[in-house]
């Protein structure tokens, strides 16, 4: 119909009575902050979590090397797997969906370590750059092993922040010269990792470590996350990984011991439940919020329904079919949900924007105070993002709606005659 | 223009039922300027919401245009009251959040017209009833029979068949009566089918025809 009239119609309306649409919009404004805020709210803590909780909130798997415990075409049982260079390589190009991999070598011995006239019998690994990533590994000092060091095989080190207390106590090791096995190794970083026994240890280019310490190409495990996947995919990622590395070292594929595998998808999949509860929790409360505002917006509309009792009777008197009537009431409803709800929005995602700007700083102050790691943050990065906004602005034109639904019907009920007659 | 044949009206009061109208026979032509006359409770209110099309009727039949108007819905007879009918009330009803202007104008709004020519028509019939300079004021702003006036250009404004008007001088004092009358005579001068309901005998002796209710029949026809 002519629906430009009619929402010039009632914008007359709504310029004219500006308190009671200041009213009726008032409920509903508090509504739609209210759910950006617990939305945004509940993003943080989702945030938050996985902040703290990286590892496992990522899918890990790693791959160990083990025994096997079937014999198996005509090899016997209880034989080592070794991993070398080659199994990195066939489960780089076969496996999909690798975000990072690296694979590393363990030296199972302490060695001894100087610097100086400083001793200590120390832990050595070769890595590859991404356990930084995949580790969570923290840097303190200086730079971490990058691509270029392990493709020149460099004799760089990086060294755990207990080891680095034991050799040099207070000072900077960054640039100084250690022996490692009485091998020359030049210090380029420190680092900090939550699982404490790492702190011993130090950190060397895989193939460096290979080739110093006789391991030919020889690795002790490959770690990898993997990128946007469900638990079944990842699950069916494990069973080809195994698969892959069975037919390679002639296992049978029903042997759990001839590799271990350990996926992270299982508490992964437990903290994405986790987060889908607290959303629905949030949207929960939301929703009640936005319901007290419609019943509000409703209870509203109905008191102007009767105050415009006459008006109505008046308007059908010269010629306003019901339709018309409802659809006065309904979009006048709808309107002022929707201008109140978007200064909701915006209201609420400026509260949020401007608490994201007191947290940011606040975090990295903390940061900044405590040096080393535990920097707990249970919110982080509150936000309204485009779903939510656009999942609000739905729930806004329905509540609009169902807040009109009812007092629309009462007024399309009323009769001219009667509405006429009451003085 | 309408005919009216043996109508019937109750009011259904719980467990009795009201015999309001007791079988009118009535016949309104074109350019008629007549009243309805009767003592309060005659069922002068109740005939003409029938005879726009407000109310329904029991029995006996209602011809609006030669048209059998029987058990219509809402919706139809919306627009037939858009169409053909302009309504005068006692109270002049007028929206008191709209200016004078936008009242009249409003019928226009439900017949579908863009808001430049329902404005420009509307200004036209404030013209008529001698209220162009006050367009734009509130209804709260204007005197009793400036309301009125305005009532009346809002009725015309569609260019009914027929004007309905109840007790339109009921709230307003006698020179101001007289004058909204004139005013109403003037109109039908001009050809339009007008119909006032009014219990006072000056008021009915400025129309050319006067219907006398009695006890829910047409008691007394005569012609000034
Ligand atoms: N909606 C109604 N319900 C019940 N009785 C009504 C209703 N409207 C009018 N009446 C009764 O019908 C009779 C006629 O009323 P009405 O037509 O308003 O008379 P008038 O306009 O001549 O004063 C009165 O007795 C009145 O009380
Ligand atoms: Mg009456």
């Amino acid at each position: 119909m002519f629906d430009k009239e009619f929402i010039l119609e009632i914008f007359t309306t709504i310029r004219k009575n500006k308190l009671r649409t200041f009213l009726t919009g008032f409920s509903v404004a508090w509504g739609i902050f209210m759910l950006i805020i617990l939305l945004g709210s509940g993003k943080g803590l989702e945030n938050g979590i996985k902040e703290n909780f990286k590892g496992e909130a990522k899918n890990t798997i790693r791959v160990f090397g083990g025994l096997t415990s079937i014999a198996f075409e005509g090899q016997p049982n209880d034989r080592h797997i070794e991993f070398n260079n080659y199994d990195k390589k066939i489960i780089t190009e076969n496996i999909p969906n690798i975000d990072l991999l690296y694979a590393r070598y363990d030296i199972e011995l302490d060695i001894p370590v100087h610097y100086k006239s400083e001793y200590a019998t120390l832990a050595v690994s070769g890595i590859d750059p991404s356990t930084k990533e995949i580790e969570k590994i923290k840097l303190l000092e200086g730079r971490y092993i990058n691509d270029w060091d392990i493709e020149h095989s460099q004799k760089v080190a990086v060294i755990g922040k207990d080891a680095k207390k034991m050799l040099f106590r207070a000072k900077s090791p960054i640039g100084e010269i250690i022996y490692v096995n009485k091998v020359p190794f030049k210090i380029i970083g420190v680092f900090s990792d939550d699982y404490a026994p790492e702190n011993k240890k130090i950190y060397m280019p895989l193939a460096t470590a290979q080739k110093i310490f006789l391991g030919g190409n020889k690795i002790s495990s490959i770690a990898m996350t993997l990128e946007n996947i469900t638990p079944d995919e990842s699950k069916t990622i494990e069973n080809s990984i195994k698969s892959k590395l069975a037919k390679r070292h002639n296992f049978s594929e029903k042997d759990e011991r001839a590799v271990l595998i350990i996926n992270s998808i299982e508490e992964f999949a437990k903290s994405q439940k986790l987060f889908r509860a607290i959303n629905i929790f949030l949207w929960l409360i939301a929703i009640g919020t936005i319901i007290a505002g419609i019943v509000g917006i409703s209870n509203i509309m109905l008191i102007v329904v009767k105050e415009r009792t006459k008006e109505i009777g008046v308007r059908k008197a010269i010629g306003a079919t019901p339709a018309s009537i409802v659809k006065l009431i309904l979009l006048e409803a709808v309107i002022i949900t929707i201008i109140a709800g978007l200064i909701g929005l915006l209201a609420g995602s400026t509260v949020l924007e401007i608490a994201n700007g007191f947290m940011e700083a606040s975090n990295t102050a903390q940061a900044a105070a405590s040096e080393f790691d535990e920097n707990m943050t249970i919110f982080k990065n509150p936000s309204v993002d485009t779903m939510i906004a656009l999942n609000a602005l739905i729930v806004l034109i329905l509540s609009g709606l169902l807040a009109g639904f009812i007092p629309a019907k009462r007024a399309a009920q009323i009769r001219p005659i009667a509405a006429l007659r009451e003085e | 223009m309408l005919r009216l044949e043996d109508l019937h009206k109750y009011y259904h009061m719980g467990s009795h039922d009201l015999h309001v109208l007791k079988g009118i026979d009535l016949e309104i032509t074109e350019g008629e300027f007549v009243s309805i006359m009767g003592s309060s409770g005659s069922g002068k209110s109740t005939m003409l919401n029938i005879v726009g099309l407000l109310d329904d009727y029991d029995s006996g039949a209602y011809y609006l245009d030669n048209k059998l108007i029987k058990k219509m819905n809402e919706k139809e007879a919306a627009i037939y009251r858009n169409n053909t009918l302009g309504f005068v009330f006692q109270s002049f009803n007028l929206i008191s959040s709209k200016d004078a202007l936008e009242n009249v104008a409003l019928p226009l709004f439900y017949r579908g017209m863009g808001r430049k020519n329902r404005n420009d028509k509307a200004m036209e019939y404030l013209e008529l009833v001698g209220l162009a300079d006050r367009a734009h004021h509130l209804p709260k702003e204007l005197s009793g029979g400036q309301q009125q006036r305005v009532a009346l250009a809002r009725a015309l404004v569609s260019d009914p068949k027929i004007v309905l008007a109840d007790e339109p001088t009921g709230a307003l004092d006698t020179n101001t009566s007289y004058e909204i009358m004139e005013l109403i005579s003037s109109i039908n001068e001009k050809g339009k089918t007008i119909v006032v309901v009014t219990h006072e005998d000056d008021i009915s002796k400025m129309t050319k025809k006067i219907i006398r209710l009695k006890d829910g029949l047409v008691d007394d026809i005569i012609i000034n």
